[in-house]
C-alpha cells in the first residue's frame, strides 16, 4: 500500500483501554477524506499518530512514506490543525504569521494574506471570534503549502456561516495546494458537501472505508411490505434490516440494478449510510409492542 | 456565465449535479458554443466543494464532446444540446395531460400517481431485464 497516509494493523491503547484497534488503511493522495464516526471512536488518536504526538502500541503508521516517530522533519510537509485550533493567545496575528514564516522551511506568503485580509493583523490571537481564529489556522497551515492537511473538528464552536466560510476558504486553498486532506468530524453534514473518501472510526475500529462515490452507488435501501426474506435479485448484503409494523426496510449492497417490482428501491445518503455502519445495534427499530411486551430485565 | 447551485438532499452525486446543469442550460439555450463556464476555483470557493469533483464534472463534459479546456484559459462550451426529439414533447405532453385528467376524474392524487408511475416504469424495467 501506497499513500499519504497508510496504518497496517495500527492501535493505541491507553492504560488498559484500546483507543485505536487493527487499523488498517490507505488514504489517496489528492483525496478529500472525511474521517467520520462518534465521540471517542479514536479519531484524534489517529490523528495524534499520524503527527508523531503519539507512539503506536502495536502495527505501524507512515506518513508521506515515512514513520513520523522517527522522521519528524516530515512533519514540515504536514498541515495540522487539532481541535478547537489552538494558538499562542497573547500572540498577534502578525506575530503569529511572521512564528510560522521563520520556523517552516517553506513559506508561501501569498495563502496566508489572502485568507487574513480582512482581520486586523494587530489583534492578539486570544481576542479574535471563533471563525476569525479558524481562518488564522487555515492561513498557518495553508501557508506551509503541505503535502498531507490534517483537521480535526474544525467546525466545532464555529456557527453554520462561520463553518460555511471556513470549507469555502478550505477548499480554495486545496484548489491551490493541491494537499490531501483529513477532516475528521463527528458532524457528517459538515463534511459530506466534500469529502470524496470517508474513513468510519467506531468504538477505536475502521467500520468503513471506501470512495464516497462508490458507497453511494453500491449501497440501496429497498422497502416493502414484510415477508421472509429468500435471495433478492440484484443483491448482494444485507447490511442493515429494520421493520415497523407490516413494512419491511433494509439497507444492502447491490450487485448491479435491482428491479425486483415488489420493492421501492431508493439511493441511500452518506450520512444514513455512516450511522447504520457506526453502530448497527443501536439502530434496531424497535419492535411493534404487541409482538415484544415490555419486560423488566433488572 | 452559468451559476452553480447544489441539493445535498437530492441523493444525486454532486459532479453529476453540476454536468447535468451545465446540459440542462445547454437544452435551454442559456449558454452557448464559446461561452465560458467558471473556472474550478470559481466554483469551490462559491459552494465550498471538493476542487476534485468540479474537475470531475468538467471532464465527464468534456468527454462528451460538450466543453473543451483550453490550457490556462479555461473551460469552453464546445457544443449546444438541441433536443432533437422536441418536436415530439408537445404531443406526448398532450397524451400525458388527457390521461392525468383521466386519474383525477377517478380520484387519484399526486402521491397515488406518482407511485403508480414509477411501479410501472419498475415493472417494465423488470420484463425488459427478464
Amino acid at each position: 500500500m501506497t499513500g499519504p497516509l497508510v496504518a497496517r494493523g495500527l492501535g493505541k491503547r491507553f492504560r488498559r483501554e484500546w483507543a485505536l484497534r487493527d487499523c488498517t488503511l490507505s488514504i489517496p493522495a489528492g483525496g478529500i477524506v472525511g474521517l467520520a464516526g462518534p465521540n471517542a471512536a479514536g479519531k484524534s488518536t489517529l490523528l495524534a499518530l499520524a503527527t508523531g504526538l503519539l507512539a503506536p502500541t502495536e502495527g505501524s503508521i507512515e506518513v508521506l512514506g515515512r514513520d513520523p516517530l522517527r522522521r519528524p522533519e516530515l512533519l514540515a510537509d504536514v498541515g495540522f490543525v487539532a481541535q478547537g485550533a489552538p494558538l499562542y493567545r497573547s500572540f498577534s496575528v502578525a506575530d503569529t504569521i511572521e512564528f510560522a514564516r521563520r520556523t517552516n522551511p517553506r513559506w508561501d506568503d501569498e495563502i496566508g494574506a489572502e485568507l487574513l485580509t480582512r482581520i486586523d493583523s494587530r489583534t492578539k490571537v486570544g481576542a479574535l471570534s471563533a471563525g476569525d481564529r479558524a481562518r488564522v489556522a487555515l492561513a498557518l497551515v495553508l501557508g506551509k503549502r503541505p503535502q498531507l492537511l490534517l483537521l480535526d473538528e474544525p467546525f466545532a464552536g464555529l456557527d453554520p456561516l462561520a463553518g460555511r466560510e471556513f470549507l469555502q476558504l478550505l477548499m480554495d486553498g486545496v484548489a491551490e495546494t493541491s494537499s490531501t486532506v483529513v477532516i475528521a468530524s463527528h458532524v457528517i453534514a459538515d463534511i459530506e458537501r466534500v469529502c470524496d473518501h470517508i474513513v468510519l472510526l467506531s468504538g477505536g475500529q475502521v467500520r468503513l472505508e471506501g470512495n464516497v462515490e462508490e458507497l453511494l452507488d453500491s449501497h440501496r435501501i429497498l422497502m416493502g411490505p414484510r415477508r421472509p426474506l429468500g435471495t433478492i435479485r440484484g443483491v448482494r448484503q444485507i447490511v442493515r434490516e429494520r421493520h415497523s409494523g407490516r413494512q419491511l426496510t433494509l439497507l444492502v449492497t447491490a450487485d448491479g440494478a435491482i428491479v425486483d417490482p415488489s420493492w421501492t428501491v431508493e439511493h441511500v445518503g452518506l450520512e444514513e449510510l455512516l450511522l447504520a455502519y457506526m453502530a448497527p445495534e443501536r439502530l434496531r427499530t424497535p419492535q411493534a409492542p404487541e409482538k415484544v411486551p415490555l419486560r423488566w430485565h433488572g | 456565465m452559468i451559476e452553480f447551485h447544489l441539493d445535498s438532499r437530492s441523493g444525486v452525486a454532486t459532479y453529476l449535479q453540476i454536468v447535468q446543469q451545465v446540459k440542462e442550460s445547454l437544452r435551454l439555450g442559456t449558454i452557448d458554443v464559446g461561452d465560458q463556464l467558471p473556472t474550478v476555483r470559481e466554483v469551490v470557493a462559491d459552494l465550498a466543494i471538493n476542487p476534485n469533483t468540479v474537475a470531475k464534472a468538467y471532464r465527464e463534459l468534456e468527454r462528451e464532446g460538450l466543453v473543451v479546456a483550453r490550457q490556462g484559459r479555461g473551460t469552453f462550451v464546445a457544443s449546444t444540446l438541441a433536443p432533437a426529439s422536441l418536436s415530439h414533447y408537445d404531443e406526448l405532453r398532450e397524451q400525458l395531460e388527457r390521461w392525468l385528467a383521466a386519474a383525477d376524474a377517478v380520484g387519484l392524487d399526486e402521491e397515488s400517481i406518482k407511485a403508480l408511475i414509477s411501479s410501472t416504469l419498475r415493472e417494465r424495467l423488470a420484463r425488459r431485464v427478464a
